[in-house]
């Protein structure tokens, strides 16, 4: 209390912020009792009539929950294994690469598909993949070959969503595996290189294993992501095309959908619930792992 | 890279030289690529696209698109505005309240600031889910349709504030605090005269993610807004190209037979977009920064 009397000010000056995160993520935090409850107007989020787990019932009994699951997870170790080893590859070219001006507009090309939003991104992909007009199939056409039928096949997409992903995110990669590379002291190369060893090995033998501390870290930082989905991109990929459903159906997509597509809040609050209690589970123990690898890079 | 001799002495494997150049083209251009493509599309005329489709060049120059959107220019001019302000606004809010609290976590005599800090962390582990989320802030809150739940969505990114502290308590240093405290300045003033300038190169970098994630914020108007007066240029550019629901004048004349559809599409993206890739080579270094003092500590 003391504490409180005497900074006062300072802590009026974190009001604002603790306020916002009051209101819009601890009340909301509240309302997962809404998973519980058959949600009605009058009662609202906390004073709905209480049904147990009738919603979980609900959820698990659709099938969708095995589904989505699997889909979430699959995609994910996806998109954090491409995006890792193509991140460590493009980092490692770009190192070898004297001359600043190349060097520099490579890394501005790569980073600018960070820069735009998934809805961008979806115009790109029709641009390419549309049926009729889309660049691919024009190839196609010369070369006298079949059209690609994309938007009603699944197996594209297993290949297309994690290239995308590669594709947006490479540049910010690469910047993060380029700063750890340029930290290594250059004495260790220098001394390789006296006692005659390759580019090659130097790459493999210094650049490489000095890395791993850097991958792990942020490997572990993606795990505790793995069960939230790239909302944005799926919903900007593939919206509600029913050809691709199953294939690509994520946790956050059945959460949106029923909600704004059937207003079924028993349905989206017990979704919303499983996947927040999945990756807290999994932060834990990655978090977990993180502690026994190097304590100092832990984040609680 | 630390000499010139150096340099050249690692740069002695010219076949590893070639690879290293050609892997890094390569990836490079496929990140140029479909921007190439998406400029060439929305400057082709749509007679062209229907016959030969798209192409990695215009194969018929025309500015027929452009001109189609901008005969009647209230959707795009309206959601430029609303983007702009939202933009402005929130990015200037959320930098200032974000700085404030940043600096209070990283003083040293609040006994309470690893709390406080925690208070903040725990949101990014857990979380009430999306139904929760909506139904408080349109039901209890009624903020649908205001800029203000465009502006307070998005604001705080608790990985930005607790950057800006690590940030703020390695470039201030604290017996420069002390010093003008005891010289009688206010706590305010020494945040506004003292902390503020001397974190300009993070604020720099924080502020550009900030800005960009609200520019690019199509989300938060496909959940709370139904009026065409509030909608932003990212969420416009998604009805546009899931053609659903034109708003407006444009409405009917979008689905009347002469227009160019599918270049139409092309030329919202290029008019979305733009001003970023305009601004871009100007940020860049700001947005290197960032990614790199976010990676020293999260």
């Amino acid at each position: 209390m003391k504490d409180i009397r005497r900074n006062w000010l300072l802590y009026l000056m974190f009001l604002p912020v603790a306020v916002y995160f009051v209101v819009f993520a601890y009340i909301p935090m509240g309302g997962v009792v809404m998973a519980f409850e058959s949600y009605s107007r009058q009662g609202g989020m906390f004073l709905s009539e209480w049904v147990g787990f009738d919603n979980f019932h609900y959820f698990f009994a659709s099938g969708k929950a095995w589904l989505v699951t699997r889909n979430t997870f699959v995609y994910n170790i996806m998109f954090l294994g491409c995006y890792t080893v193509f991140s460590i590859v493009a980092a490692v070219f770009l190192s070898e690469i004297r001359r600043k001006s190349f060097k520099k507009l490579s890394q501005t090309l790569m980073f600018l598909p960070y820069f735009i939003s998934w809805v961008t991104v979806s115009a790109f992909v029709y641009n390419f993949l549309n049926y009729e007009y889309g660049i691919v199939n024009k190839i196609l056409h010369y070369v006298d070959a079949q059209a690609l039928d994309i938007y009603s096949n699944t197996s594209y997409w297993y290949f297309l969503l994690p290239f995308l992903y590669v594709w947006k995110w490479v540049g910010y990669g690469s910047i993060l595996y380029l700063a750890a590379i340029v930290g290594i002291d250059q004495e260790i190369y220098e001394a390789a290189t006296i006692d005659g060893a390759t580019r090659i090995q130097r790459i493999a033998r210094i650049t490489l294993p000095l890395l791993k501390p850097t991958m792990i870290f942020l490997l572990l930082l993606g795990l505790g992501r793995i069960m939230r989905g790239e909302f944005d991109m799926f919903y900007q990929l593939i919206g509600n095309n029913g050809l691709l459903m199953d294939a690509t159906d994520i946790i956050d997509t059945l959460a949106f959908r029923s909600l704004m597509g059937s207003a079924d809040f028993g349905m989206a609050s017990s979704v919303g619930l499983y996947q927040s209690v999945l990756t807290l589970i999994i932060i834990l123990a990655a978090n977990w792992l993180v502690r026994r690898y190097d304590r100092e890079q832990a984040l609680f | 890279m630390s000499s010139q001799t150096s340099g050249r002495k690692l740069n002695s494997a010219p076949v590893f030289t070639t690879i290293s150049y050609t892997v890094v083209s390569i990836i490079a251009l496929i990140c140029l690529l479909p921007f190439i493509v998406l400029l060439a599309g929305a400057f082709s005329s749509e007679s062209s696209v229907l016959a030969d489709g798209y192409w990695f060049w215009p194969r018929d120059v025309s500015l027929e698109a452009f001109k189609y959107i901008f005969r009647y220019p209230n959707d795009v001019l309206s959601a430029y505005k609303v983007s702009i302000i939202v933009t402005v606004v929130g990015t200037v809010l959320s930098l200032f309240i974000s700085t404030m609290a940043a600096y209070v976590l990283g003083r040293k005599e609040l006994k309470h600031r690893n709390k406080l800090a925690f208070f903040l962390f725990f949101t990014t582990l857990f979380n009430g889910g999306l139904a929760p989320y909506y139904i408080w802030l349109s039901r209890n809150l009624h903020l649908t349709n205001t800029y203000a739940v465009l502006i307070l969505g998005p604001m705080f990114n608790v990985m930005y504030i607790l950057i800006l502290r690590s940030f703020i308590k390695s470039s201030v240093p604290e017996p420069l605090i002390e010093s003008a405290r005891i010289d009688g300045a206010g706590e305010m003033r020494i945040f506004l005269q003292m902390v503020l300038p001397l974190s300009k190169p993070a604020l720099a970098s924080i502020g550009v993610f900030t800005a960009l994630a609200y520019w690019n914020d199509w989300w938060t108007a496909m959940m709370f807004t139904t009026k065409d007066s509030l909608i932003p240029l990212q969420y416009l550019l998604y009805k546009m190209l899931s053609s659903i629901n034109l708003s407006s004048a444009m409405a009917q004349h979008v689905t009347s037979l002469d227009a160019p559809k599918e270049t139409f599409k092309l030329a919202m993206t290029v008019i979305a977009t733009g001003p970023i890739l305009l601004v871009f080579p100007f940020a860049q270094k700001y947005f290197v920064s960032g990614v790199t003092i976010g990676a020293v500590k999260g």
